[in-house]
């Protein structure tokens, strides 16, 4: 395609029926195309005022000072713009409803940015004297007073960055608890088929060989096949809890009591605690470790992709085995324990002290919700999430019978012989201004639709939203398979090239060939 | 209940819609023993927002803010100022409340974020090929030294006595469990070490940091070649990522793979997180490559457009075989990273990388002026190791008194050991009269 000097397309190529054509800049209205920041350099440009460097003797050593990196030049009204235009592209849940299944995309209050904001807390040094830090440590203290409460847990480490890190944690804090009792003949993880894919994966990085457990007709773990495979060879089994089919394991007491009967440790994947918080303590249902996803159940923002936030609870059996770093309360007020050797804490996972950013914004959404918040709050999840279940399921077929927790699940029996895929379903919601569902997710499921509204959805825009799932399903139905498979139309892309993208991978920007070599050519 | 928007009157229409009594009657799943009967004791009830900002208020006020006193702290984290349009732009609701780009359709604002991203890094790295971010230097460290481990299909991997100590425990916390070797050699205050009489034919990679945690800087260009010769491969650490804005970045002297922070460039401190880990890679190794990746790629009417890549090495389709078990990446920071660098440009990074050194080496002179100090480097960037002829902790105890925030003991790091060393950093935050501050502070705390 031809470009014009900012790299923006010189002419629309024809995109459907309601393409106009003819503009020059390739600008519609506030549809934008905004070049790549490389594309828009000017040389000696900067967005940044700075004094010029004092003049001394350099004392680089043997280093040789580098050449030119590459880098645009751009002022700061320049970069405003374009990263303004950029975030105009984006789908977020600031503008719409995202019932994006398995990952909680619930309101994101302001008040936690605010406070994290505060410079006590955003501009202190993790290696500043612990005397300069006692309300940091004291953040950090009241926080793991939280989260041990609601899980009725012994023990808390706060340093994993996120859930699948605090996975990780879990995994070790078990390996490590073998080990301490020189029981080396533990070499299995057993993780049921719906499990995060995480999971598995955090199962083998730990050099354990992975064992699946089957699920039932009802989607929850079959009690009489994990039984069978529970033996002296097994070292714990990983549970995600409500599961993945977003249904409470009903037998999770009686599974806890096999597991610890066959000698092995109960991991709860946790990424699913916004569903139960504050109602169950999961140290009831026997489990001995579980991480929680600040970001999930307490609602600091995902930012695009992170950071998370993934602290692990432990109960008595494990407690003794956590990383460093933690808070102690010592004889001159709170403490940092910082290396593995001042006590049985198994190692570091991350440089300094965790996500603190993190911290603030979970415990002042903890603060706002309080114990009689969050019972409301994970109670309305769950009856959202069954709302939006007894209102599609004559239109869609929910894969499961039963109450479901804060999620709910479709399978694609609703599509056959209709030419459309979950995925076409899926793309033409976003011309309907939703964020698709998750989809084939959990793969237990065929054609997997899993929808989360989350608490913070308001009765109105739940209709709103089954009203238009109502209506895709019966245009579905009524054979009108091409306006699935052309959506979306009205987004700044149309449908992404994936295969291409993986085939011959470009990763970043080069600059294009200078003209002046080429014309010597 | 501010963030709850159904009403009671909604909650009994929905009921009804659900043919359910209560909202109980949707947890009958839960087995009665674990069931609570109302809010759970021990926790106080909720809380509107002025009580909790004074609340959170007052322990924030227990801390000392680094801005607030003459600091000089580094050893992995490092304060800078961050340009106000940074953190306006990261606190876009487009960005700062989206999910990862499963749906690239509506999310070409991160997406390209991420694809630009990925160039920048490359470039201050001198690397071929970055992925669009880890959780933090030291997990990126791990993660480089287990990817070192499936390219070479050896075991053993070899860690500078210059690494950052947290950089080199959170690898040994991987290999003790993970099932490598790491090798570590003892803190090297002076610089200077024979890494390459430790690789082996069991050995996958060398892991050297510059600069180092004590402020040394070196060309490993010679050791880059000699590890390769014997089929290992570099790693190179950068903690602080305002130093490659200067010297020569380790692509040029020959990495294998750079794991750097990147907190210096539109981040705050925040008392140690969130950061972000910057990855980048020589162009084979791409498919061993942990992590997110975001490809350019054309939609359905040939305009180019960005989607997340090469997840088949990922958790999520591999699962128990994935490349790694990492799931999200630190996007939000890596967004402010990438902010602040286009503000900087290629001239104002090169000149705040020039200030951020002539401000240390001012403040080395003025530091090597007070009796019984003495600097131990040769070459430095904006950090530097300082000899004092009392502990340093207690020293830095005697400054915080005195509101000075005078640099990182080192047996902070290396517990029982260097305790007379003192790790000092300036920026071009530092003043003047916070240099000459500290350099009387020194004087009188010592004499």
């Amino acid at each position: 395609m031809s470009m014009n000097s900012q790299g923006r397309p010189s002419s629309i190529p024809a995109a459907g029926p309601d393409q106009v054509t003819g503009t020059y800049t390739g600008n519609r209205g506030l549809q934008i195309e905004e070049p790549l920041i490389f594309e828009q350099d000017s040389a000696g440009r900067s967005g940044v005022d700075l004094p010029d460097a004092p003049a001394v003797k350099s004392r680089l050593g043997a280093v040789k000072p580098r050449a030119r990196i590459g880098l645009p030049g751009l002022s700061e009204p320049q970069v405003v713009r374009h990263y303004t235009r950029l975030s105009q592209k984006n789908y977020a849940i600031d503008s719409g409803f995202y019932p994006l299944g398995s990952c909680t995309m619930k309101h994101n209050p302001r008040l936690n940015e605010k406070m994290a904001r505060l410079p006590g807390f955003a501009d202190v040094h993790p290696l500043q004297p612990v005397s300069t830090v006692q309300g940091a440590l004291e953040l950090m203290d009241e926080l793991a007073r939280w989260l041990k409460t609601l899980t009725g847990m012994a023990a808390v480490t706060l340093a994993p960055a996120a859930g699948a890190h605090g996975e990780m944690c879990g995994i070790m804090a078990i390996r490590a608890a073998h080990e301490a009792k020189g029981d080396k003949a533990r070499t299995k993880i057993l993780v049921p088929e719906s499990a995060h894919g995480t999971n598995p994966a955090t199962a083998a990085a730990c050099g354990y060989s992975v064992e699946a457990i089957p699920a039932t007709a009802d989607g929850r773990v079959d009690l009489e096949a994990l039984k069978a495979k529970l033996g002296p060879d097994v070292a714990g089994l990983m549970l995600t809890n409500p599961n993945t089919c977003g249904l409470f394991e009903r037998d999770i007491i009686t599974i806890a009591e096999a597991v610890h009967a066959a000698g092995a440790y109960f991991y709860c994947d946790g990424a699913n605690f916004n569903a139960i918080v504050g109602r169950v303590r999961p140290a009831d249902l026997g489990i001995d470790v579980m991480h929680i996803n600040l970001h999930k159940t307490f609602s600091t923002p995902h930012g695009g992709g992170g950071p998370g936030s993934g602290p692990v609870v432990f109960a008595d059996s494990l407690a003794p085995y956590i990383p460093v770093p933690y808070v102690v309360h010592g004889t001159d007020g709170l403490a940092l324990v910082e290396h593995a050797g001042e006590g049985p804490a198994f190692g570091r996972m991350k440089a300094f002290h965790g996500q603190m950013g993190m911290f603030v914004r979970a415990l002042s959404y903890m603060l706002s919700h309080g114990a009689d918040g969050l019972w409301q709050a994970s109670g309305d999840a769950v009856l959202n999430a069954n709302y939006v279940m007894a209102r599609l399921q004559d239109v869609m077929t929910a894969s499961f019978d039963g109450p479901c927790m804060h999620e709910c699940l479709f399978d694609d029996r609703f599509l056959k012989g209709t030419g459309v895929s979950t995925l076409d379903f899926a793309k033409a919601m976003i011309d309907e201004g939703f964020h698709p569902m998750t989809m084939y997710f959990p793969l237990v499921v065929h054609g997997a639709l899993l929808i989360e509204p989350t608490e913070t959805e308001s009765k109105a825009s739940l209709d709103q939203f089954i009203d238009t799932m109502r209506s895709l399903a019966e245009r579905a139905r009524s054979g009108d398979a091409e306006y699935f498979q052309g959506a979306p139309r009205l987004t700044p892309r149309r449908r992404l090239d994936e295969t291409a993208a993986a085939r011959k991978p470009v990763l970043r920007w080069t600059p294009p060939a200078p003209t002046e070599a080429l014309a010597a050519e | 209940m501010r963030y709850l928007p159904l009403t009671e009157a909604d909650r009994q229409s929905m009921l009804s819609a659900i043919n359910v009594q209560s909202v109980e009657d949707l947890f009958r799943d839960v087995p009665k023993a674990a069931r609570l009967d109302g809010p759970i004791g021990g926790l106080p009830n909720h809380m509107g927002e002025l009580e909790v900002e004074r609340l959170l208020g007052g322990m924030a006020a227990r801390n000392l803010a680094a801005g607030t006193v003459p600091s000089f702290l580094g050893a992995g984290s490092y304060r800078h100022h961050v340009p106000a349009t940074v953190d306006h732009l990261v606190q876009r609701g487009e960005f700062l409340t989206a999910y990862t780009p499963y749906q690239p359709e509506v999310s070409q604002g991160t997406l390209q974020v991420l694809f630009e991203f990925q160039t920048q890094v490359a470039l201050l790295t001198g690397m071929e090929v970055a992925n669009a971010s880890m959780y933090d230097g030291a997990t990126a460290c791990a993660e480089a030294v287990m990817m070192a481990n499936r390219v070479t299909r050896r075991k053993k991997a070899v860690l500078s006595g210059g690494l950052h100590p947290h950089y080199r425990d959170v690898t040994t916390t991987d290999a003790r469990f993970i099932g490598f070797e790491a090798v570590t050699m003892p803190a090297a205050p002076k610089g200077g070490e024979d890494l390459l009489a430790l690789v082996d034919g069991d050995t996958s990679c060398v892991v050297v940091q510059n600069p180092d945690v004590f402020g040394h800087v070196r060309d490993y260009s010679e050791l880059a070649k000699a590890c390769q010769a014997k089929g290992a491969l570099l790693i190179v650490v950068v903690t602080e990522a305002v130093s490659l804005g200067l010297l020569t970045p380790p692509g040029e002297m020959g990495a294998d793979i750079v794991a750097a922070e990147g907190q210096s460039l539109g981040n705050a401190l925040n008392f140690g997180g969130p950061y972000v880990g910057l990855f980048a890679v020589k162009d084979k190794y791409v498919r061993q490559m942990p992590g997110r990746l975001c490809g350019q790629t054309v939609d359905a009417d040939g305009r180019r457009g960005f989607v997340l890549t090469l997840s088949t090495r990922e958790q999520h389709i591999r699962r128990e075989k994935a490349t790694s078990n990492i799931c999200t990446n630190s996007g939000l920071c890596a967004l402010a990273f990438s902010i602040h660098l286009s503000l900087l440009g290629e001239e104002g990074l090169a000149r705040l990388a020039q200030i951020n050194h002539a401000k240390a080496v001012q403040l080395a002179d003025r530091l090597s002026a007070v009796p019984g100090v003495e600097i131990l480097n040769d070459g430095f960037f904006n950090e530097f190791t300082v000899k004092l002829p009392k502990p340093a902790a207690e020293v830095v105890e005697a400054l915080a008194r005195r509101r000075i925030l005078g640099g990182v003991p080192a047996s902070r790091l290396f517990p029982g050991e260097l305790e007379d060393l003192l790790l000092v950093a300036a920026t071009e935050t530092n003043t003047e009269s916070d240099m000459d501050a500290f350099a009387k502070a020194l004087s009188e705390v010592l004499a």
